[in-house]
């Protein structure tokens, strides 16, 4: 087995080479190389533009970070001070102080919230997508590639269309302020993108060692949790990646099932500071800078596997 | 037709069997698999029927509703359908949504080329440019609703004072009705990293030697882009143009926290307009009927798409 494993191991560094969406090498070619070194003069322009539009594009954040370290006052100086004078720290942990619940800052509630919605539909959706993407991908049965269509279908209806519906369904079953209306659904794997990326994976797999454990009397929750999943890595991290993601941000659910406010996550919480504080900018872009921090950290720890799934979900639409 | 036996390998032995005795040897682990399969797939089947199928007769059931939640629904027929075509503000929003994706995603798709191109010229530092360009997209977007509502303030918002070095009167984005709609474009332009990402793919996955054919019969710079990077790119934006007409129907979030639909309901989109009438004035019927409307414009605007992609879109035979 361990042999085989890895065996395996080498064959999947091979495929995950050829097949991720990774930027391949470029393998051109010094004439290329030799064209872009004459054109000396566009190569800079390309430079200038790239730094230019770099700049621009982080203005915003650039922003919210200085906003954040300012005073009251600060804000309305003309042109922008980039780096606050005097820097003002206490934006920050006043942000502990001004929303309250029995004695706990509300950010705490916020974020506690946010993070057990999240990670508990992520786990729901690697769960039961890993399982129905593998049974799409790999068991035969008949009436497999019609509800794997329909899987599909999922994927292009606009989830608007069930708003009102699902609303209701959750108001019936009484899930109305719980956290279940944004977790539970995710556990039936819901989301036909994720049954896709992962069965476009498995399907990339090289089916000799399932092939070879199933002869040995393995079953497919065997074959599935020991061979598969360990070769899959990469998608599974994509996978969590994106779905943890999509909950930290969701707005939409959490403001039609929700209404008590110490059950809100931070994306609801947010306009609580926005709310009640509203000129008191350097205030909101604090919570701002503590929201978007961990989405940036997640980002810079996993951008790998960020733009390979990304460029794996363009790279299926051909 | 034995029963499917754990363990044994009816399946390896089969290759030297009779012809009858690899169907049951066969069928014994296909059975087995058959419901391995169906059990693996038992939480999609659920889910599908639940949180899918489900809700969506449901929602065609209310289209003939009138239902504010605290009286029983009661059957009105065709009206809420026909109140689609009287109510006014059924026009604002779909002229709004229209405006916003027509306009929004063809620039959204342009912005995205434009920087995949400059980052596919291996530059030094493409990966530092990269993250520039994708940390937007990572920007939670209630978070990038507040900042942006302050970046477009029309007196301390960076957005007027950098104009204001080019001379340029402020604007106020957010209050006058011309301007919201084009504000809130630029903010989802702010957003084009994921988009870029797989145009920088697409453009990887053109075949150099093509490039390099091309240039030994002459072709300049502009047309080798032309006639050979935008076709082979084409399914990429393809992919792009449909997923960015699906997303820019749906808007809501941005409009809901900046303007509330306003100034004089110049934000006023689809989505919104649904989530007033459906959680504000709680017409359960007349929400689903615009659920329903937008359901259907946005799977036209995809067939139609679909429809001319085979005049602009250029598959390559090979398996991709």
């Amino acid at each position: 087995m361990k042999k085989v494993r890895r065996l395996d191991g080498t064959a999947m560094t091979a495929h995950a080479d050829t097949s991720s969406a990774r930027q391949p090498e470029p393998k051109p070619s010094r004439r290329v190389r030799g064209r872009l070194g004459r054109g000396f003069s566009v190569r800079s322009l390309i430079h200038v533009c790239l730094l230019a539009l770099g700049f621009v594009f982080s203005i915003p954040l650039l922003w919210v970070i200085t906003t954040s370290f300012k005073g009251q006052g600060g804000i309305f100086t003309y042109p922008i001070e980039w780096i606050p004078d005097p820097i003002v720290w206490s934006n920050y942990p006043r942000l502990l102080n001004v929303l309250t619940f029995s004695g706990w800052p509300g950010i705490v509630f916020f974020f506690r919230n946010t993070f057990f919605i999240s990670i508990l539909a992520t786990v729901g959706t690697l769960v039961s997508s890993i399982l129905v993407a593998y049974s799409f991908a790999r068991l035969q049965w008949p009436e497999r590639n019609f509800l794997f269509s329909l899987s599909l279908a999922t994927m292009m209806l606009p989830s608007v269309v069930i708003l009102i519906p699902t609303f209701l369904l959750f108001r019936d079953l009484k899930w109305l302020n719980t956290f279940m209306p944004m977790i539970v659904p995710f556990w039936f794997a819901v989301q036909g993108f994720y049954i896709f990326l992962l069965r476009q994976f498995f399907l990339g797999l090289p089916a000799e060692l399932e092939e070879a454990a199933r002869i040995d009397g393995a079953n497919s929750l065997r074959i599935l949790w020991g061979i598969v999943v360990p070769l899959s890595r990469p998608a599974i991290v994509t996978v969590s990646i994106f779905s943890f993601l999509q909950h930290y941000n969701e707005f939409l659910s959490p403001l039609l099932y929700l209404n008590a406010v110490e059950k809100f996550p931070m994306a609801l919480g947010m306009r609580m500071f926005q709310g009640t504080y509203t000129n008191d900018w350097p205030l909101m872009m604090a919570a701002t800078a503590t929201f978007i921090l961990p989405t940036i950290c997640l980002f810079l720890m996993a951008q790998r596997h960020f733009i390979q799934g990304i460029q794996l979900t363009g790279l299926a639409g051909r | 037709m034995s029963p499917a036996a754990p363990g044994t390998g009816p399946a390896y032995q089969s290759e030297a069997m009779t012809g009858r005795e690899i169907k049951s040897g066969r069928s014994a682990v296909a059975r087995r698999q058959a419901w391995e399969g169906r059990i693996f797939a038992l939480p999609f089947i659920l889910g599908f029927l639940a949180f899918w199928l489900y809700p969506m007769s449901y929602s065609v059931y209310l289209v003939f509703q009138d239902w504010d939640l605290l009286s029983p629904p009661s059957f009105v027929g065709l009206d809420n359908i026909f109140e689609l075509f009287r109510d006014e503000s059924i026009g604002i929003s779909l002229g709004n949504t229209s405006y916003y994706t027509f306009i929004g995603v063809p620039l959204q798709l342009i912005l995205a080329l434009a920087l995949a191109l400059l980052l596919n010229v291996k530059v030094r530092g493409l990966a530092i440019y990269r993250t520039l360009f994708y940390l937007p997209a990572m920007t939670p977007i209630v978070a990038s609703a507040i900042v942006w509502l302050q970046i477009l303030h029309p007196e301390f918002g960076i957005l007027n004072s950098f104009l204001r070095n080019f001379g340029i009167e402020p604007v106020n984005w957010l209050f006058d009705p011309r301007a919201a709609k084009p504000a809130f474009i630029l903010m989802t332009l702010w957003g084009v990293g994921p988009q870029m990402v797989i145009f920088l793919a697409g453009l990887q996955g053109v075949p150099q030697s093509l490039y390099e054919a091309a240039e030994i019969d002459g072709a300049s710079r502009f047309q080798r882009f032309l006639f050979i990077t935008i076709p082979m790119i084409s399914s990429i934006t393809f992919f792009n143009l449909v997923v960015g007409v699906i997303a820019s129907f749906q808007v809501f979030t941005t409009a809901f926290i900046m303007t509330r639909g306003g100034p004089q309901n110049a934000t006023l989109f689809l989505v919104l307009y649904l989530y007033r009438n459906g959680f504000q004035y709680f017409k359960m019927g007349y929400a689903s009927a615009i659920a329903w409307m937008l359901f259907v414009i946005i799977v036209a605007f995809t067939v139609i798409q679909f429809r001319l992609a085979s005049r602009w879109v250029y598959e390559e035979g090979a398996p991709a």
